[in-house]
């Protein structure tokens, strides 16, 4: 069984490999080949899943040493494997949802001339992921790491023609570079404090080092997760990410790769665990993120970027659940599968609802969409009931449970961070109710456009001011993209009870992630009660702000908060102000000083030598006469200095 | 006669010699200015000779004058071809620098 785990990543590797150095030959087969592999990469997982399930609890890791990467002396670094319920839950949903998404690409893509390197980057990205949740050390957490960066970023720019899609991916990128300097300096400072990287003696040993260190590397891997999470203050480029096509947003910027912060810091939790402070600083940027997140989905007209600014704000939620502590690591991933469930279904109905509007994004043109997108109106009517907490569906279990720990983290802290839960349930139903209301009810507000005119039925999404491209003809989605999303619908209403039932999700990954039963100050009913309330109060208010009045096709201005947030509550402003405009000063200065010090210094040496050298070429003048009187002055010189020296 | 003059004599022909060598451009006269100097130098080794009661200085006198004819050879037939290739006796002309 143990060597079944080298094939999980060796599969879609393969394919990745097949796929981007194939050539076209593979256009016509290289989708069903990705999607494949894909599969089977799931079948995989699935067997060593049913495999595990036979053993107990504390013999279900599986570990595979494949081979000794850097085998140096006091420095061993290895290609190990390890496989325990935490990586197996990852392992399963990254596959499961990833070949989903494969498949609805087949449809999505179809008439894009690229698809077979598509389907070699979502490969690509599948093999890192996988690698990433399985690596049994940091180092090659690392790799995978940095892979699902490269795969994130090629994805993005996948339609590296428009402006706009490169510039988000060179963005994603360098945001990322941040978050991955927190990484390897969070490595080098485990390395130096505990002498190797592997999981297993860094996190058994993690309490015998001192705090202070401790602290510096939780707040490093904090930064690690805030960047490929998109947290605050990283949080950036995950709005823009969004130019990238729509599967990729499902697969990568919702269900899998943005939850990777979540898996580290769950990872660490021994680290975090001995270190307070750090776990402080966790739950602040979850709480922080969750409002913030909230706030910009409420503002956006385009449908995947409100759809963004919600994961940002449930992987908030994920990072405050996480850095509770023992308390909150479960409900933490398990809010992490039910969101990949039905995050990724919204995603695939953005999806599937653009590609019968010919590619548009602003929410404001849809409306009344319902009559004819049956299939894609009960999937994501499905998911967003999911999200917003509806009882009896996944996101009410595993974010209920969350708003619990967070009222037990005991003190002011459980208040505040209960609290600010609380209204983010209530603004995630406030966002959610929009998009639903704005993309399926209500009048279509894409029939009143100008007439298109006869030459123009080819013309880009992308000319939208004209106002010339032809009327949109809604229409459901191939098989191909249905099947998946119906899928994901499943999983967005069963998956949370299923969970839930008898604490199994709890129990299962008991063993290593550790559990403690959370003890809120108040009772847990009143807790639901509470949460059920802001749902509500957060569906009635979008209900009254957009479905008992027409909807503008024209934003209105609104109010400032309204305006920040439609910038994303101005932080690439501030990223602007800071750093990009403080980092042009720092460097102007510094080509200052290197010409004015440091070549001054260089020059100025070269102009002086220079300078002496030309009056001391004139000593030798080729005339007799002047050599002469230096020799008489040097033998006066000579002469005095005898006489001076007698004197003496 | 106090022998002390002979090296105060000396004293004036040497200056006088070491004046026209560093003012005068005519060659032939710097050549004369420094046969003076050679012959203060060989009038102060004589003196000294007198003075001590020795032979040794004027001994060297007799060598020095004997140098002194071989070298006013060499410096003359210098001073000839100079003459010859540009046509002065200058010793400034003699200068092929760029300045």
């Amino acid at each position: 069984m143990d060597s079944l785990i080298g094939l999980l990543v060796a599969a879609p590797l393969l394919g990745a490999a097949v796929l981007l150095c194939g050539g076209r030959r593979l256009d016509r087969t290289g989708h069903w080949l990705g999607t494949a592999l894909a599969a089977t990469s799931f079948v995989i997982g699935a067997v060593l899943f049913f495999d595990m399930l036979g053993r107990e609890g504390e013999d279900r890791a599986l570990h595979q040493h494949l081979f000794s990467w850097v085998p140096v002396q006091g420095f061993q670094a290895d290609v190990a494997f390890q496989l325990d319920q935490l990586s197996m839950t990852f392992v399963l949903l990254i596959t499961g949802v990833g070949s989903l998404i494969h498949l609805y690409s087949i449809g999505y893509m179809e008439h894009d001339e690229r698809r077979r390197r598509f389907f070699g980057y979502l490969n690509l990205f599948l093999a890192a992921m996988l690698l990433l949740v399985l690596a049994d050390n940091y180092l090659l957490l690392y790799v995978g790491w940095e892979g699902v960066g490269l795969a994130s970023f090629l994805l993005i720019g996948f339609w590296q023609h428009k402006p706009s899609a490169a510039t988000a991916a060179k963005k994603a990128f360098i945001v990322n570079r941040v978050g991955d300097m927190g990484l390897s300096i969070a490595i080098f400072l485990m390395f130096t404090t505990f002498g190797t990287f592997a999981f297993g003696p860094v996190l058994e040993n993690a309490d015998r080092a001192g705090e202070g260190t401790l602290t510096a590397i939780g707040l490093m891997l904090l930064l690690a997760a805030c960047g490929k999470s998109a947290q605050v203050p990283l949080q950036s480029w995950l709005g823009d990410a969004m130019e990238g096509p729509t599967p990729v947003s499902a697969l990568i910027h919702a269900a899998t790769m943005v939850t990777a912060g979540v898996y580290l810091i769950t990872r660490s939790g021994a680290i975090f665990d001995a270190a307070p402070t750090a776990q402080t600083v966790v739950v602040t940027v979850g709480a922080v993120t969750l409002l913030f997140g909230a706030i910009v989905g409420c503002a956006k007209d385009d449908i995947k970027k409100a759809l963004a600014g919600s994961t940002m704000s449930q992987i908030g939620y994920m990072v405050l659940a996480a850095g509770l502590g023992p308390i909150g690591y479960a409900f933490a991933i398990m809010h992490l599968v039910t969101h990949g469930f039905f995050k990724a279904g919204l995603f695939l109905g953005a999806g599937s609802v653009m590609h019968g509007m010919n590619d548009e994004v602003d929410m404001r043109k849809y409306g009344g969409l319902r009559r004819y997108m049956p299939v894609t109106f009960v999937t994501f009517g499905l998911g967003y009931l999911a999200i917003i907490g509806f009882p009896g569906l996944s996101g009410f279990f595993s974010k209920d449970l969350i708003i619990e720990a967070a009222f037990s983290a005991g003190g002011v802290q459980g208040w505040v961070l209960g609290g600010a839960t609380l209204l983010g349930a209530g603004l995630t139903a406030y966002y959610m109710t929009r998009v639903m209301i704005l993309t399926f009810f209500g009048e279509p507000r894409w029939k009143n456009r100008p007439a298109p005119s006869p030459a123009s039925p080819d013309v880009e999404p992308s000319a939208q001011e004209s106002g010339e491209h032809a009327e949109p003809h809604p229409h459901e989605s191939p098989r191909s993209m249905t099947i998946p999303m119906i899928v994901l619908a499943f999983g967005s209403v069963f998956a949370g009870g299923l969970f839930n039932w008898g604490e199994a999700f709890v129990h299962w990954l008991e063993p290593v992630t550790s559990f403690e039963h959370p003890h809120p100050p108040i009772p847990i009913p009143v807790i639901t009660a509470a949460t059920v309330t802001m749902m509500l109060l957060g569906v009635g208010v979008a209900w009254a702000q957009y479905a008992r009045r027409p909807v503008p096709v024209v934003a209105p201005r609104g109010s400032l908060l309204t305006r920040s947030a439609r910038r994303d509550l101005l932080q690439d402003d501030f990223n602007h102000a800071v750093f990009v405009s403080g980092g042009q000063h720092l460097t102007r200065s510094l080509v200052y000083l290197d010409h004015t010090v440091v070549d001054g210094a260089v020059n100025g040496t070269a102009a002086a030598f220079g300078g002496l050298s030309g009056r001391m070429r004139k000593l030798q003048n080729g005339f007799a006469r002047s050599y002469a009187v230096s020799m008489f002055g040097g033998a006066a010189v000579l002469v005095a200095a005898t006489l001076l020296m007698r004197a003496v | 006669m106090n022998p002390v003059n002979y090296l105060y004599l000396a004293a004036l022909l040497f200056t006088i010699g070491a004046t026209g060598v560093l003012i005068r451009r005519n060659a032939i006269i710097v050549f004369m200015s420094i046969e003076l100097m050679l012959n203060a130098a060989n009038l102060t080794l004589v003196a000294f000779s007198r003075m001590h009661g020795n032979l040794d200085g004027q001994i060297m006198a007799f060598f020095v004058m004997v140098v002194a004819a071989a070298e006013v050879v060499v410096g003359l037939a210098i001073i000839v071809m100079l003459y010859r290739s540009r046509h002065s006796a200058s010793v400034d002309d003699a200068s092929l620098m760029k300045l």
